[in-house]
């Protein structure tokens, strides 16, 4: 007998699962041996499974669904005048455990009041997808609601250069029918967990949500 | 006959069954993949045309526009040498298979064989004992280690496996009284096919069949896992192709040999009593023959699909100790049986 079943037995210990066997080393017989009703078996396998339903899915055409929080490409988000929202105070760099984000802050001008939310805005904001392991810390980190996390997938590209992404393809469109839809990252559910004393730094724009 | 139109005839016979044995293991490739899609619940190849049916073409294309490389180390005769040989025998064997009856126009009788030799099985186990040499040549050529190994395994597996297939096909032969194929296919009329008189015989040779044409499980010498891709590593390109095709076409002959020795060749129970005309016979027979070479070819791919390969000793223990010495009986079996029922005089 197998000795790891044997010292089960003796042990009177639990199988870690129900498919488990007790294997006997038992001679076999002469049809055992001539393994044709085996070798039988498993073609009649292989030909039950030749009829099957076939699970490919035929990717262009057809597409596997996302689950509704899926953690793909981010975008930077805007507000609802279409100014932006992220101030460059670096916490998601900081969260970020690949270190994948960078960015250099810059002080708002006079007359761009349009164009960024805050005093601070960040000039350069880059995140290297390839050092991207698509956690969502960032997203956890923001005070401003800016970053987020959302349902695209990173395009692939020929070169490591394409992969850092800068903000011409973070930032969300002006347009207002063209914005990037987060709702579903944005559920009550989620609200109510910001609550947390620990997120309290993170309920800008879900306040602004219920408003 | 003229000479001429006898000439005209033979050649026309051979350029369709050469183009025959060419398309069908050319979409052999495709079915293979089918096949191993389908028993693993995928789809295969279904983006080139139809169903995926340009497959094979664009396979042949890029095999075609591979860059050909021949190792400096190699011995070059010797490397091209190889796949030509096992290009070249795999295509001559089909000459003695009877494809149907004879065909009757405008009083002539036109036998679809190229060749009715009354040697026919013998001369197919000469040629696929010449085929040995293309492997073993081609990997001994390579001037790799691992080719060498595979060529090595190649070569005596097929000597171990021609022995139990030799003497399973004595039993047959035995039981036929004749050599030809022509006349074992043509006396197994109705439901006597020779299957029912040598079932023994029967699955030694088809696991013979299985260990000639390298096929899973017992293609050890193209074992990829150990051996990279055993006798063809060093091949590229249409050299390549030429092995894989080779394989193919053997087992489209090998299927055409076990519907014609086993199987009633181009005879289908029933069918005879129906009273068709020759000609309409002929061609019949040519389509039953061509569904049982087209179910063996399955068989082999479902086959392929379902065992494991085997460990080397045990491909020796079941070729020399297991179907060598049941041959032998099935031959002393075979003899006793036939004077028991007198038909030794």
């Amino acid at each position: 007998m197998d000795i790891w079943q044997d010292s089960l037995i003796k042990r009177e210990m639990q199988a870690l699962t129900t498919r488990s066997k007790i294997a006997v080393n038992k001679k076999m017989t002469f049809m055992e041996r001539i393994y044709i009703p085996a070798i039988l078996g498993g073609m009649a396998i292989t030909l039950r499974h030749f009829f099957k339903k076939k699970v490919t899915i035929q990717y262009p055409e057809q597409q596997r669904e996302f689950a509704p929080i899926y953690r793909g490409h981010h975008v930077l988000k805007r507000d609802e005048n279409g100014a932006e929202r992220c101030t460059a105070c670096g916490l998601c760099a900081v969260a970020c455990p690949a270190e994948a984000i960078t960015m250099v802050a810059a002080e708002r001008k006079k007359g761009e009041e349009a164009l960024y939310r805050e005093e601070k805005y960040a000039e350069i904001y880059e995140i290297n997808m390839l050092r991207c392991i698509f956690c969502g810390l960032c997203e956890e980190a923001c005070p401003k609601e800016a970053i987020f996390l959302t349902d695209e997938m990173v395009l692939t590209d020929y070169a490591r250069a394409g992969f850092v992404h800068g903000k011409d393809k973070l930032v969300e469109p002006m347009d207002k029918d063209k914005r990037i839809d987060v709702s579903k990252r944005q559920t009550k559910e989620v609200a109510e967990f910001k609550k947390h004393p620990e997120y309290a730094h993170n309920q800008v724009y879900t306040k602004s949500l219920k408003a | 006959m003229t000479f001429t139109g006898f000439l005209i005839y033979k050649a026309l016979l051979v350029l369709i069954v050469f183009t025959i044995s060419l398309v069908i293991a050319m979409y052999s490739t495709y079915a293979e993949r089918k096949v191993a899609a389908f028993m693993q619940d995928r789809l295969g190849p279904n983006r080139a045309g139809p169903f995926g049916l340009l497959q094979p073409l664009a396979d042949g294309l890029k095999m075609f526009m591979k860059e050909e490389i021949i190792p400096n180390v190699s011995n070059k005769f010797l490397f091209i040498l190889g796949p030509s040989i096992a290009m070249f025998t795999s295509c001559v064997t089909g000459a003695v298979i009877p494809w149907g009856g004879s065909l009757h126009i405008g009083g002539n009788v036109y036998p679809l064989q190229v060749t009715d030799i009354n040697i026919g099985i013998l001369y197919i186990m000469a040629i696929t004992s010449i085929g040995v040499y293309g492997i073993m040549i081609g990997g001994w050529a390579s001037n790799n280690k691992y080719s060498l190994l595979g060529a090595l395994r190649a070569s005596s597996q097929m000597i171990s496996y021609e022995i139990a297939m030799g003497l399973a096909i004595i039993a047959l032969v035995m039981h036929t009284g004749t050599l030809s194929l022509n006349k074992i296919a043509a006396m197994q009329t109705g439901w006597h096919w020779n299957i029912i008189y040598q079932p023994v015989g029967f699955i030694i040779f088809l696991i013979c069949a299985f260990a000639e044409t390298n096929r899973t499980p017992f293609d050890l010498p193209e074992s990829d896992s150990e051996l990279i891709g055993g006798y063809h590593t060093e091949y590229s390109s249409m050299k390549l192709g030429f092995y894989l095709f080779a394989e193919y076409i053997n087992m489209f002959i090998s299927s055409a040999i076990i519907a014609t020795l086993y199987f009633g060749g181009y005879h289908m129970p029933f069918i005879d009593r129906l009273g068709l005309s020759d000609n309409f016979g002929a061609i019949l027979g040519i389509v039953f023959l061509f569904s049982k070479i087209f179910f063996f070819i399955f068989f082999f791919m479902w086959v392929r699909w379902t065992l494991p390969r085997f460990r080397y000793d045990q491909l020796m223990n079941l070729g020399w100790k297991v179907l060598i010495p049941l041959s032998i009986f099935n031959v002393a079996f075979t003899g006793t049986l036939m004077w028991i029922f007198g038909r030794i005089h």
